[in-house]
């Protein structure tokens, strides 16, 4: 399969008066064609950050320091900001978390629809309004040549999340980098949007990158998955070996401390205690240490290579190397009924 | 957590409008039914969670419960006593046994104040303590919610989230409440500080026979917390069951949709299952549908839905609902 994305090493930090806060350190991320790969983790892990990085939007004082972001073989970090323009929203587009600061308040649907076609594929307006309007039957909008004209104040945010994703859509990219989509958005609305960006997936064949606090919607959409924590990669897998075969106590952390509509209610939750670190000063050993209940020596000392489970399971954790004492996870504490 | 038969709290026909104005300038004056005509009991000991998609109005609910709004018309009884028509003045004593937990965490806690003055000020207002045994309050307060002494002294922005999101708790604690309104009180916080702070109400509510309404959006929660669930949608309560059989054997097409919506975080079991998608978005409330308010979204919605509301019927077992077409 080919690769879309391959990102080495990279390196964000944010140059605050307080310090450098290193935001992402040292992350591999590799995305092929036509895959749906999930990136979980909470907030300041730095996935965010990761996505902005891609698409060279990382705000002031933050920097890339260093690292290669290939996309189809070309370092998007050695492109000029011209270059750069014509690759965003064309190649690669973004849909952002919150749908009701994401759109330009002045401006119709309509208007900001056509604007990507006419920039990128250089359409006359004309055929330009015709693409809009087959793009917002295509996300499911009702009555679109009504829609074209209106205001974004005159959309629900379920609706101008469709709107997002239509003109993220709307030159046909190879990936899209959805972060947190459905976040702003109730139930009943996230599920249109999830079954929306499946069919898109499959018809288009391009990948996503979905960046995401919540385990179901990955589990619904990926095939694989990352886990990031305080800047790093602490596992990575298929979606099935991360639910089913988790190794790194974070992921089994996050496993355990949602409850789960099929599980049996009043059984108590095991939450993960304290706090993430300050990325100000990040820990010399594994990020996780302070929360971890399996902390060895080692971990404090010395942060953990990647170990690989499988050919497609890797996870950064000293209880995998052959000297470490042997511990399972308890899949009897996510109690599956 | 031991719920009794003896009702804490009693809501009828309870309903909550708002005035808007349509138009830019003057207009004509409309009405937007937050809460229109809601009835339900709290037992004594119990959680009873409260779920809907945003503007359902189940904040409204908690908030008129308190008082915080003054009900358009309803009543509410607490512990035998009819509160609705009390003045700010005569709510005093009740306010000291009910108390709420806000979603914000951030914008709940007033910066200026150091923690111990935000935990401290219903003690101050109620004239509970001075001096030493204020102090002495405030640090058990802090000692029960997980934090420390010593963070008496600081202020808001020092601490993170969760641990606003306790102090919170602790403020709510202070005058000895009997009844709790959890408005979101996790929405705002991480997943794995999530469970942090559900587990710390749970042990609260153990230990001195607290009583709680929890309002959330996020259903497998409050099916965690839970008792009992009552679902709302545009400012009706369309279901009320206790939580098991809320989510075994959910009767109101809304409530199915709704549960087979929630993304459940185990790969197989995600595929397996068949979702209902409905279509559209919920209606405003300044308008809602004729009959049936779930009407214009419904998969099993006929004629007789549109010209007349359904009534609440009991399915057995205390499981409400109000659909016309549930057997």
């Amino acid at each position: 399969m080919d690769k879309v994305l391959e990102i080495r090493d990279l390196h964000t930090s944010f140059f605050t008066h307080v310090g450098e806060v290193k935001a992402v350190r040292g992350v591999n991320i590799d995305i092929y064609k036509g895959e749906a790969v999930g990136i979980v983790g909470e907030s300041g892990c730095g996935k965010s950050v990761t996505s902005l990085s891609i698409m060279r939007l990382v705000p002031s004082p933050g920097k890339i320091i260093k690292g290669e972001i290939y996309f189809n073989g070309e370092d998007l970090l050695k492109k000029s900001e011209k270059e750069m323009q014509r690759i965003r929203g064309n190649r690669i587009s973004m849909v952002f978390q919150d749908p009701m600061t994401s759109l330009n308040p002045v401006y119709t649907i309509g208007d900001q629809l056509m604007e990507p076609l006419r920039v990128h594929k250089k359409m006359d307006a004309k055929s330009a309004r015709q693409q809009a309007i087959e793009l917002l039957k295509a996300v499911g909008i009702p009555d679109p040549e009504r829609r074209f004209d209106q205001y974004p104040h005159e959309f629900s945010g379920g609706m101008r999340q469709r709107v997002m994703i239509a003109m993220a859509l709307s030159c046909q990219p190879e990936l899209m980098i959805a972060d947190e989509p459905t976040t702003a958005l109730d139930v009943t609305i996230q599920a249109q949007i999830l079954e929306l960006l499946k069919q898109l997936k499959a018809e288009y064949n391009m990948s996503i990158m979905l960046i995401t606090h919540d385990l179901g919607i990955v589990a619904d959409l990926c095939s694989r998955v990352i886990v990031m924590y305080a800047g790093i990669i602490v596992e990575q897998g298929t979606t099935k070996e991360i639910f089913y075969d988790p190794k790194h106590p974070y992921t089994w952390g996050l496993l355990r401390s949602v409850p789960r509509i099929n599980m049996l209610s009043k059984k108590r939750l095991v939450p993960i205690d304290g706090q993430p670190p300050d990325l100000l000063k990040p820990p010399k050993g594994c990020p996780f240490m302070p929360r971890c209940r399996y902390a060895m020596k080692i971990c404090k000392e010395q942060s953990p290579e990647l170990y690989s489970v499988s050919e497609t399971h890797k996870a950064a954790c000293w209880l995998l190397d052959p000297r470490a004492p042997a511990v399972r996870w308890d899949k009897e504490e996510v109690n599956f009924r | 957590m031991s719920c009794s038969n003896e009702v804490l709290i009693e809501v009828k026909e309870l309903k909550k409008y708002f005035p808007v104005r349509g138009g830019l300038i003057g207009g004509k004056k409309e009405v937007l039914k937050a809460v229109d005509g809601v009835t339900f009991s709290i037992y004594k000991g119990e959680t009873l969670g409260l779920v809907g998609e945003s503007g359902c109005g189940k904040t409204t609910v908690g908030r008129t419960i308190l008082k915080l709004y003054s009900p358009t018309s309803g009543r509410i009884i607490f512990d035998g006593d009819d509160i609705t028509d009390l003045n700010d003045r005569q709510m005093r004593p009740y306010r000291k046994r009910m108390q709420i937990i806000f979603q914000d965490p951030y914008a709940s806690l007033n910066p200026r104040m150091t923690v111990g003055d935000i935990i401290a000020e219903s003690i101050d207002i109620h004239n509970i303590a001075k001096g030493e045994e204020r102090k002495a309050i405030i640090y058990d307060l802090l000692n029960k919610v997980g934090l420390s002494k010593e963070h008496a002294n600081r202020y808001p922005h020092e601490f993170s989230g969760g641990q606003r999101q306790r102090i919170g708790i602790a403020r709510a604690l202070a005058v000895n409440p009997e009844f709790i309104v959890c408005d979101e009180p996790i929405s705002a916080l991480d997943v794995s500080i999530q469970a942090q702070i559900v587990n710390l109400l749970e042990d609260l509510q153990d230990e001195l026979g607290l009583t709680y309404l929890f309002i959330a959006h996020d259903l497998s929660m409050v099916k965690h917390i839970s008792d009992r669930v009552g679902v709302m949608y545009l400012g009706k309560l369309v279901e009320l069951a206790p939580s098991d059989e809320l989510y075994d054997r959910p009767l109101h097409p809304y409530t199915r949709a709704l549960l087979s919506a929630i993304p459940i975080p185990d790969p197989d079991a995600t595929q397996q299952r068949k979702r209902i998608i409905l279509k559209g978005d919920v209606p405003t409330p300044i308008n809602p549908p004729s009959g049936c308010r779930f009407r214009t979204r419904c998969p099993i919605a006929r004629e007789r839905c549109a010209e007349e509301e359904p009534v609440t019927k009991d399915f057995g077992g205390g499981h409400m609902v109000a659909c016309h077409f549930v057997e």
